[in-house]
C-alpha cells in the first residue's frame, strides 16, 4: 500500500512540474523548418524550463494554425496575404510579421562545364526538359538535370521563384539534400543543379542569374533574382517566452544558426 | 526451487512460445499500422490512378499521386540484377561445391559470405564516386546514376545470398545421385546439368527468392545510385526512382498525416505487398521441388 501511495505521489510530482513549463508550439513552411529546429533546439538547452514542438505543415497552415490560435509562431516562406490578414482581424488576432531569415537560391554546374551565365527564363526551360543540350547556351553535351525532392522547402522555393507555376520535368533526378545536389552535380560534367547559398563550395561552380552574382549582399538587396525573406508570425508583439525565443532567432548566436543551416542571415 | 518438474516444464514451454509470438506480434502490430495509416490516401485519389498514374507530384497544387513509374523502376531493377546476379551466384555455388577442392571452398565461401556482411551504405557509396564516374566517361552517358548501376550494386547484394543458399542446397544433393550417374557413363558436366542442379532446384529457387526480394526492398543503395527521376525508364541507362527511396527521401518532409506522407505509407503497402508475392513463390516453390529422398528425384 505504501508503495503504491508513494508512487502516486511521484506521478503527482512529475505531472506538476510537467504543468510548471511554458509551452511554445511553432508550425508552418517546411522551408523555415530546419532553421528553427536548430534554433529550437539550442533554446531549449538553454531554457529547459520552455517546452516547444516545431511541425512543419505548410506556410499556409501555420498562418491558418495562427488564426485559429492552435500555434503561438507561424512560420512563413510568404508574406501573408491581404485576405489571410483581414480573416485574422476578425478572429481578433493581430498578426505581427518578423524577417528571420533570407533565403537564396544558386544554380550550380560541374566546374567543367563553359557556361557561367544564365537567366531566369533558361533556367525555366532547362528545368521543364525543353533545353536538352547544352549547345544551346553555347556549351557542350547533354543537359542533365538535377533537382531537390518535390517536398523539400528548397523545390518549393525554386518552383515558386524560377518555375513560375510549371512543374520541374519528370526526368530530373530528384535528391534528397543539398549536399546530395553538391556531390551529384561534381561528379556529373554534364549536370545542372541548384543549392541554398549557404552550401557553395569549391566541387561546382554557381552560375549567375540575370547577370547578378549571388552573394549574402545581392540576396539582402534581393538584386538577386532567386532570393527571398523568411518570416515568423506572432499574434501581436511577442510577449513572455515567445519573446524570449523570437529575441533568440533575431540574436547574433541565432542568426549563426540561420547561416549554418545554409540561409542568409540578416546581418 | 521448489517447483516440480512437470510445473517447470510448462513454464519453459510458455516462455519459449512467447518468445516464437513476440515477432508475429511485432509484424501484425507493423502492418496494422501500415494499413492504417495509408488506406485513407484512397479517398482522395482512386486505387487505378494512384497505381497506374505516371505523375509523381505529392506537394503540387493539385497534387499527383502516380506511382507507376516507381514501380516500374523497382520492378527493372529487380530484374536486372537478378539477370547478373543469378548467374553468377549458381554459377559461384556449382563451383564451390562440385569442383573447388576443400581449402579453396574454405577460403571462398567466407569470402563470398563477407560480402553480405557489407553495410548497404557502402555499397551505394562505393556506385557513386567510384561506378558512376566510370559508367559516364566509358560509355558516354548522360549520367553514371541509373537503372544499370543500381542493379549491379544490388546484384553485388544478391550474390552472397544466392550463392550461400544454392551451395547449401547443391552440397545436400546425395553421394549415391551423382555415383549412379557418372557409373552410367556421365561425364562430371552432364552430372551437374542434369543430376544434382535439378535435384538440388529447391534450394536455388529459394535463395534466387531470398535474393530478389532483398534487392526489391533495398533502400540505401537505390537511393543513391538510381538518379531518382520518377520516369519510366526507356533504356537500361535511364535514371529511375524505385518505391523505397521516395519513401526515404520524401518521409522526413512530409506533413505528419498529410496526404504526401498518407501516399508514402500506401507506397510502402504495395511494397509490402510485392515481398509477400514473392516470399510465397519462394515458399511454395521449396515446397514443390522438396527433396524428400534420393529416390524422388
Amino acid at each position: 500500500m505504501r508503495k503504491i501511495l508513494g508512487m502516486v505521489a511521484a506521478l503527482l510530482l512529475v505531472a506538476s512540474t510537467a504543468f510548471a513549463e511554458t509551452a511554445i508550439k511553432v508550425d508552418g513552411s517546411t522551408t523555415v523548418l530546419p532553421i528553427m529546429q536548430k534554433i529550437v533546439e539550442a533554446y531549449m538547452k538553454a531554457h529547459p524550463d520552455v517546452k516547444i514542438s516545431v511541425s512543419g505543415g505548410g506556410s499556409g497552415n501555420g498562418i491558418k494554425a495562427l488564426i485559429d490560435g492552435a500555434t503561438d509562431v507561424a512560420m512563413a516562406s510568404r508574406a501573408m496575404e491581404p485576405k489571410e490578414i483581414e480573416l485574422a482581424k476578425s478572429k481578433n488576432v493581430n498578426p505581427n510579421q518578423i524577417v528571420c531569415a533570407i533565403d537564396a537560391i544558386v544554380p550550380i554546374v560541374n566546374p567543367a562545364n563553359k557556361l557561367s551565365a544564365v537567366t531566369v527564363a533558361q533556367l525555366k526551360e532547362l528545368f521543364m526538359g525543353k533545353i536538352t543540350s547544352w549547345k544551346d547556351l553555347g556549351a557542350e553535351g547533354p543537359v542533365v538535370v538535377v533537382s531537390r525532392d518535390t517536398s523539400s522547402g528548397t523545390y518549393e522555393t525554386w518552383e515558386g521563384m524560377v518555375m513560375k507555376k510549371e512543374r520541374v520535368f519528370p526526368g530530373a533526378m530528384m535528391q534528397a539534400s543539398n549536399g546530395a545536389v553538391v556531390q551529384t552535380v561534381s561528379k556529373n560534367k554534364n549536370a545542372i543543379g541548384y543549392v541554398g547559398l549557404g552550401y557553395l563550395d569549391a566541387s561546382t561552380k554557381p552560375l549567375t542569374v540575370d547577370g547578378i552574382v549571388a552573394t549574402a549582399e545581392t540576396a539582402k538587396s534581393k538584386k538577386y533574382p532567386i532570393s527571398r525573406d523568411l518570416y515568423l508570425y506572432t499574434n501581436g508583439a511577442p510577449a513572455g517566452a515567445v519573446k524570449g525565443l523570437i529575441d533568440f532567432v533575431l540574436s547574433a548566436e541565432g542568426q549563426k544558426l540561420v547561416k549554418e543551416t545554409g540561409f542568409v542571415p540578416l546581418n | 526451487m521448489g517447483l516440480s518438474r512437470k510445473t517447470k516444464d510448462t513454464l519453459i514451454r510458455n516462455i519459449l512460445f512467447l518468445a516464437a509470438l513476440s515477432s508475429i506480434v511485432a509484424l501484425g502490430l507493423i502492418m496494422v499500422y501500415l494499413f492504417v495509416e495509408g488506406l485513407p490516401i484512397f479517398k482522395v485519389v482512386s486505387v487505378p490512378d494512384f497505381l497506374f498514374g505516371t505523375l509523381w507530384y505529392p506537394t503540387s497544387d493539385p497534387p499527383d499521386f502516380g506511382i507507376f513509374p516507381l514501380i516500374v523502376a523497382s520492378l527493372a531493377v529487380t530484374a536486372l540484377s537478378s539477370v547478373i546476379a543469378i548467374p553468377l551466384g549458381v554459377m559461384t555455388a556449382i563451383y564451390l561445391a562440385e569442383i573447388a577442392g576443400r581449402r579453396t571452398r574454405d577460403f571462398f565461401k567466407p569470402v563470398v559470405e563477407l560480402l553480405a556482411a557489407l553495410p548497404s551504405v557502402v555499397i551505394g557509396f562505393f556506385g557513386m564516386v567510384v561506378v558512376a564516374p566510370f559508367l559516364q566517361e566509358t560509355l558516354d552517358l548522360a549520367t553514371g546514376l541509373n537503372l544499370f548501376n543500381a542493379s549491379l550494386m544490388l546484384a553485388f547484394m544478391s550474390v552472397p545470398t544466392i550463392c550461400s543458399v544454392s551451395e547449401d542446397a547443391i552440397h545436400a544433393v546425395p553421394r549415391e545421385l551423382k555415383e549412379a550417374s557418372l557409373a552410367l557413363g556421365a561425364t562430371h558436366f552432364e552430372t551437374i546439368a542434369r543430376v544434382v542442379l535439378p535435384a538440388s532446384l529447391s534450394g536455388i529457387s529459394t535463395g534466387v527468392m531470398l535474393g530478389m526480394s532483398r534487392a526489391i526492398g533495398e533502400t540505401m543503395v537505390v537511393l543513391m545510385v538510381a538518379g531518382g527521376a520518377a520516369i519510366i525508364p526507356h533504356s537500361i541507362f535511364s535514371p529511375v526512382r524505385p518505391m523505397p527511396s521516395s519513401i526515404a527521401a520524401e518521409m522526413a518532409e512530409a506533413a505528419f498525416r498529410g496526404d504526401h506522407y498518407r501516399a508514402l505509407f500506401a507506397i510502402g503497402i504495395v511494397l509490402f505487398l510485392f515481398t509477400l508475392a514473392f516470399n510465397l513463390v519462394a515458399s511454395h516453390v521449396a515446397e514443390k521441388h522438396k527433396q524428400v529422398g534420393a529416390a524422388t528425384l
